[in-house]
């Protein structure tokens, strides 16, 4: 099952600056993990403690996975996931 | 960081439309050109008037547009409604993208905003100076 995968700038290190990759997963969990192995370090830097990081923004098909069970949205062959730096900040 | 004086004015008048809340946005322009051109003001998902953040599905939109045209965010800007324009430890620790200039407006004076621009990468700070380019508007 192949999901495709737009990477941003920040993790291009991470995956031999190649924009997009592929990966697959029956959850967007189990592809981050299936990533992970592939390009080793991705991981930490989309999930931490079993949660997605909060400087990460993740879309599965045009949709925030934060509104669509997280790392526990189920994915299907010929999906597309966005990952995202969210962009935040303030004066405190 | 050369601003042109028409985009530096609507970056200005943006954050003081939305005094006291947080404004922020950027200005995209051409991959590697370090030309800020195409000003596009984001919401404040927060709408606070200490914190900001992009509104998760304008942000997909509007970097799929950039991808589109071969754009990227060269400035990135929020506003400091109450303190100096000097990013605050929330503002480094989201900071990712170490080509944009990070610029700060603080609105806490009325009369005079005060526009700063920094590089902000792994943690560090750079303040660099702004020019800015173009006829002035006679501020």
């Amino acid at each position: 099952m192949a999901i495709e995968v737009r990477i941003p700038t920040i993790l291009r290190n991470l995956t031999g600056d190649a924009k997009v990759v592929e990966g697959s997963g029956a959850t967007l969990g189990e592809l981050f993990t299936d990533l992970d192995n592939r390009y080793p370090g991705i991981g930490a830097r989309l999930v931490d403690d079993g949660k997605l990081r909060r400087f990460i923004n993740v879309y599965l098909n045009d949709e925030d996975v934060r509104f669509v069970g997280g790392l526990d949205a189920e994915l299907s062959d010929g999906d597309n996931v966005t990952v995202l730096p969210a962009v935040a900040g303030g004066s405190r | 960081m050369r601003i042109d004086r028409s985009i530096y004015d609507q970056i200005v008048a943006h954050a003081r439309r939305d005094h006291p809340d947080e404004a922020c946005g950027i200005v995209a322009g051409p991959v590697g050109s370090d030309r800020p051109e195409r000003f596009i003001e984001m919401i404040n998902a927060e709408r606070s008037p200490t914190f900001y953040r992009f509104d998760s599905l304008e942000q997909l939109k509007v970097w799929r547009e950039m991808d589109d045209r071969d754009e990227e965010p060269v400035v990135i800007y929020h506003s400091h409604t109450a303190t100096e324009a000097y990013p605050s430890r929330t503002d480094v620790s989201y900071a990712s993208e170490p080509g944009a200039h990070y610029v700060l407006v603080s609105t806490r004076d009325p009369e005079t905003a005060e526009l700063r621009s920094y590089r902000i990468l792994d943690g560090e700070i750079t303040e660099e100076p702004v020019e800015v380019t173009g006829a002035p508007t006679g501020r």
